[in-house]
């Protein structure tokens, strides 16, 4: 089931977002399972080959219908793809490493289906680097269709998610991310939920019968453009949360979508955030700065356009002195809007009543903030844009941005900037200190033997050395078996060795 | 009373219980330190990971928060004879290693601790693994530095009942401290010991508790095995948007160290604690705690602020049984919006009991001294 790779890797091509690589598995015995395999556009930039877990070959595994998508997963390396096949598979998927492509195969329309039966969690979770997940179809989950912990440059694309739970795609803590041409309906909170992440693009995407089409919560440098957001309780959401560990939202562009009809009642959790969204919210930028509203078609939202506010439109929340409540520099650019305010609820439909109106607005400002400005203002039904000034020249495109993500993908490792010693010394400090400190010491014994006599019986042999720890055998009569250190990759326990070999610490670690 | 404890410990010294000889300190750093110009500065393999917006929060291969370090061996040293020494509290009997103990996670097995007076105090001891990672401490993330913290347990009446000129007192009238603050602080022995002195030691001990080697750690770092099926079931669970531990308790650390509103009840009979809302005097945080770390937690029973739940199956029930259950009529309380219903079987429960069983780690313990400057017991308490 596993065929080797041949990437054919494009040259000078720096655009993000094409499809650039092709992959073409002739001959076998399927003639019909020629497969296209883009090559993840985040790494199509820069020189991003060199970096760590980057490998544009490998091993691809094939999943049927009847087989587990798991057993591919374990049994996948960095750089490996992994085929799903159309069928029913009823899983929950993690994949707790790096570079690794999960790919369904769409046949005639039909999907490789994750299937939640509403007795599974979350579809697929993922904790590595460079993950993609595509052309999957995803339903009847209770917690997520697609949620990251922490791994940077994802891909997400091609999917359709129906139902599956809290949130449709949720990539949380990632740096470097392309959430595009997914499709999702009936999410009980946010379809697209791009929380305390950097560097995110959102583009091309369809949601709607969800509380909330997509949501940029407590990150920074998000594009969110082309989607298609209609009967949602809220289409486009840009805000702040209160209380959680990242606390900013700044420098987002949502240009180019269409808002429409965003009227869906809302049936969000009690308690949840979102519940307190009123339905026909076009789009809400709370406590969010640097917020850039462009181009956009906004219609049909019952209670209003737009609508720009401080963070204490929450009021279900406890407080949190930490989170900076109010939306600065926004800019509403050239925007298509009408339609908007039908039946406004709530607060606003009070606020328009103190000004005789029964009509929600398109473009709705409570009033905190500095520094916001309008473009054609005079063109919206507006009300609490006093305090807005004109949009300078320089302020009214973002043409020349054409995405958030980074020109290199996210680097899986750190490296003190005022360091003189290289990767491999570094990493083998690290694990000798972290680790083999609990037992060894330079000059004395601890649990172990002191490294002086490490150091005089593995002299020059730092291959030996690495070999002993991974599968340790008893030496020492009077000392307790050491135990195996195979948890630390075969790199960095050859770096530890060298380390150990090398060190002249004299002071007794 | 204030001198009582100073008076006692000459008693002993004349006595001849301690001899000043047998007091040294150690010259090395504590494991996962290394010694960078007489500073013991914090390694760990984490530290080779990133963290979004450096803040330490996020999945397996994510950095850690900026630790408190840079103490020198000695320092710590001395803080590790301060930790277990009853001298420190008024009458010699309380030490902090009689709430916080080694051999129970640095806590103690109790509900709520048992200071001075023998009587439960309000609250349950915290473990004190990984404290020094800690931006805010108490339950009700009352003090912003280990420093800080200390004067709590220190002066409180329940707990050791000290003074600041008591303390002083007990410990400048003990010749063996006054060496070793010498050496520790390079600087003369007939210098008075100052609380600043005192209170850097012990922080300096503090910091110097990492459980990061745990079985869970060895699966962050790359051992898929590492885990048995169960604890891995139970860590996705943990980390599901279902039970949603992680949003709260987030690794590496397991807490994101902000202050939520979960709702949990007291013991049979207790008043209700207001949480963070007595220090702040904000309503809405009515109720709130910090999120503990859950590193060793499987030692640290039993659980919660004041200790209502023995196992961490009963936890997982608390979580399981859903938003608000146990919140008494009539209270108003801002819950956290992660408190939900998310009505996990009794298997997920289990599974996520066995997942917080796999982050025990006490390789890095301390070891307790045989004796202590003072020549009290060693880490005494009051006996049940
Ligand atoms: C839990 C305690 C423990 C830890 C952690 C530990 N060791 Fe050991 N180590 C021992 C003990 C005990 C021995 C003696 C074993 C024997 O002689 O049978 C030993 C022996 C050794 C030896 C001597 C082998 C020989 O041929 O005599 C080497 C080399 C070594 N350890 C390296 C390491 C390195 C590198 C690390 C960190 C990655 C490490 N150890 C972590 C306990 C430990
Ligand atoms: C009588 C038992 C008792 C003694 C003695 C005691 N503690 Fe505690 N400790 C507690 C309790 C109870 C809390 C929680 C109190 C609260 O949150 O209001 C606590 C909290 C702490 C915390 C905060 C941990 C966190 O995660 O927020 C630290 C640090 C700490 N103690 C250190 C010490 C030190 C150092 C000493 C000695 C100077 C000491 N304790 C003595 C019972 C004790
Ligand atoms: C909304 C944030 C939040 C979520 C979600 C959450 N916790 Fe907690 N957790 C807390 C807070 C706050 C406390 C302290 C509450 C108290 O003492 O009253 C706590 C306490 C605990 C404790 C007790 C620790 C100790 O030292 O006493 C355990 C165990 C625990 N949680 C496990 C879990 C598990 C398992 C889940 C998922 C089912 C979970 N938590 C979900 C915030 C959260």
């Amino acid at each position: 089931m596993e065929r080797h790779l041949k990437w054919i890797v494009p040259v000078g091509t720096a655009a993000i977002g094409l499809v650039l690589g092709a992959l073409i598995f002739g001959g076998g015995d399927k003639p019909h399972d020629e497969v296209l395999v883009a090559a993840n556009p985040l790494f199509s930039g820069g020189d991003g080959g060199s970096l760590q877990g980057m490998q544009v070959t490998g091993v691809r595994h094939e999943v049927h219908d009847g087989e587990s998508i798991q057993a591919a997963v374990k049994a996948a390396k960095a750089g490996d793809v992994i085929a799903v096949y159309p069928g029913t598979y009823h899983e929950t998927v993690y994949i707790d490493k790096s570079s690794i492509t999960m790919t369904g195969v769409v046949r005639e329309g039909r999907y490789p289906t994750l299937d939640g039966e509403k007795k599974l969690n979350d579809a697929f979770l993922y904790s590595g680097d460079n993950i993609t997940i595509e052309n999957f179809k995803i339903i009847n989950y209770k917690g997520n269709g697609v949620m990251g912990q922490a791994g940077n440059n994802f891909v997400i694309r091609n999917n359709l998610i129906h139902d599956a739970g809290v949130y449709g795609i949720f990539p949380e803590f990632g740096k470097n991310g392309l959430v595009e041409h997914n499709v999702l309906s009936g999410i009980e909170d946010a379809a697209i939920y791009i929380g305390m992440s950097d560097n995110v693009d959102v583009r091309h995407n369809k949601v709607y019968d969800n509380v909330a089409g997509i949501e940029i919560e407590n990150s920074r440098h998000a594009l969110v453009e082309g989607n298609y957001a209609y009967n949602n309780t809220g289409g486009i959401l840009v805000f702040i949360t209160p209380g959680l560990p990242i606390k900013t939202t700044y420098d987002v562009i949502v240009r180019d979508n269409f808002v429409l009809d965003n009227n869906h009642e809302n049936f969000g959790a009690p308690g949840s955030i979102v519940s307190g969204i009123p339905a026909g919210t076009g789009i809400l930028v709370m406590a969010a700065d640097d917020v850039v509203i462009e181009n956009n078609i906004i219609a049909g939202n019952d209670n209003a356009g737009l609508i720009v506010t401080d963070i204490s439109s929450v009021t279900n929340v406890a407080s949190d002195p930490e989170s900076e409540p109010n939306p600065d520099r926004v800019r509403i650019l050239e925007n298509v809007m009408f339609n908007n305010g039908n039946n406004p609820i709530g607060e606003l439909k009070a606020l328009m009543l103190t000004q005789l109106e029964t009509k929600g607005p398109d473009i709705v400002d409570t009033g905190a903030g500095s520094d916001k400005c309008v473009m054609n203002g005079a063109r919206y039904r507006a009300y609490g844009l006093g305090s807005y000034r004109p949009c300078r020249a320089d302020e009214i495109s973002t043409a020349t941005i054409a995405s958030m993500t980074l020109s290199a993908p996210a680097e899986p490792f750190v490296i003190a900037a005022d360091t003189q010693d290289g990767y491999e010394r570094i990493v083998g400090e690290r694990a000798y200190y972290g680790v083999c400190t609990g037992c060894h010491a330079y000059g004395v014994r601890l649990i172990g033997p002191p490294v002086t006599e490490i150091q005089a019986i593995y002299e020059d042999n730092p291959e030996a050395l690495a070999a002993y720890i991974a599968d340790p055998v008893k030496v020492r009569e009077n000392f307790p078996e050491m135990p195996p250190q195979d948890y630390l990759s075969e790199e960095t326990r050859l770096a530890v060795a060298k380390y150990i070999l090398s060190t002249t610490n004299t002071d007794g670690r | 009373m204030k001198l009582l404890g100073a008076a006692l410990a000459a008693l002993l010294m004349m006595q001849g219980a301690v001899r000043a000889e047998d007091f040294s300190l150690s010259q090395a750093c504590p494991p996962s330190f290394q010694k960078v110009d007489g500073l013991c500065q914090f390694r760990s393999l984490y530290q080779l990971y990133p963290s979004l917006e450096g803040q330490g929060v996020g999945g397996l291969k994510t950095g850690l928060p900026p630790i408190r370090d840079g103490f020198s061996p000695q320092q710590i040293d001395l803080g590790r004879y301060l930790f277990f020494d009853p001298l420190l509290s008024a009458d010699g009997t309380v030490a902090c290693a009689s709430c916080h103990e080694p051999d129970k996670g640095f806590a103690d097995g109790r509900g709520r601790a048992i200071g001075i007076t023998g009587e439960p105090v309000k609250r349950s001891a915290p473990s004190l693994w990984n404290v020094g990672f800690l931006k805010r401490l108490f339950w009700d993330a009352r003090a912003d530095s280990l420093e800080a913290q200390m004067e709590g347990p220190l002066y409180d009446a329940m707990e050791m009942g000290n003074t600041r000129e008591g303390l002083l007192a007990a410990l400048n009238g003990n010749l063996n401290y006054r060496r070793l603050f010498a050496t520790a602080f390079e600087r003369p022995a007939t210098n008075e010991i100052t609380l600043a002195e005192i209170y850097l030691a012990i922080a300096g001990f503090e910091s110097s508790l990492i459980s990061l080697n745990s079985r869970y750690d060895y699966y962050a770092h790359g051992q898929a095995d590492a885990l048995s099926e169960e604890e891995i079931e139970g860590l996705n669970v943990f980390r599901s948007f279902v039970a949603r531990c992680a949003e709260c308790h987030t690794p590496p650390l397991f807490t994101n160290q902000q202050i939520a509103v979960i709702g949990t009840p007291e013991p049979e009979g207790m008043a209700r604690d207001t949480g963070v809302a007595g220090p702040t005097g904000d309503p809405t945080l009515r109720g709130g705690f910090k999120v503990p770390s859950l590193r060793n937690v499987a030692l640290t029973g039993p659980y919660m602020h004041s200790g209502r739940f023995k196992t961490l199956e009963e936890v997982g029930d608390f979580y399981t049984k859903g938003r608000g259950h146990a919140v008494p009529e009539g209270e108003e309380l801002y819950l956290h919006w992660h408190i939900w219903e998310p009505q996990l079987r009794p298997e997920e429960v289990k599974s996520v009991a066995a997942f917080l069983q796999a982050l025990t780690d006490e390789s890095m313990k301390p070891e307790t001294p045989a004796a202590v400057p003072s020549g009290l017991r060693v880490g005494a308490r009051v006996l049940d």
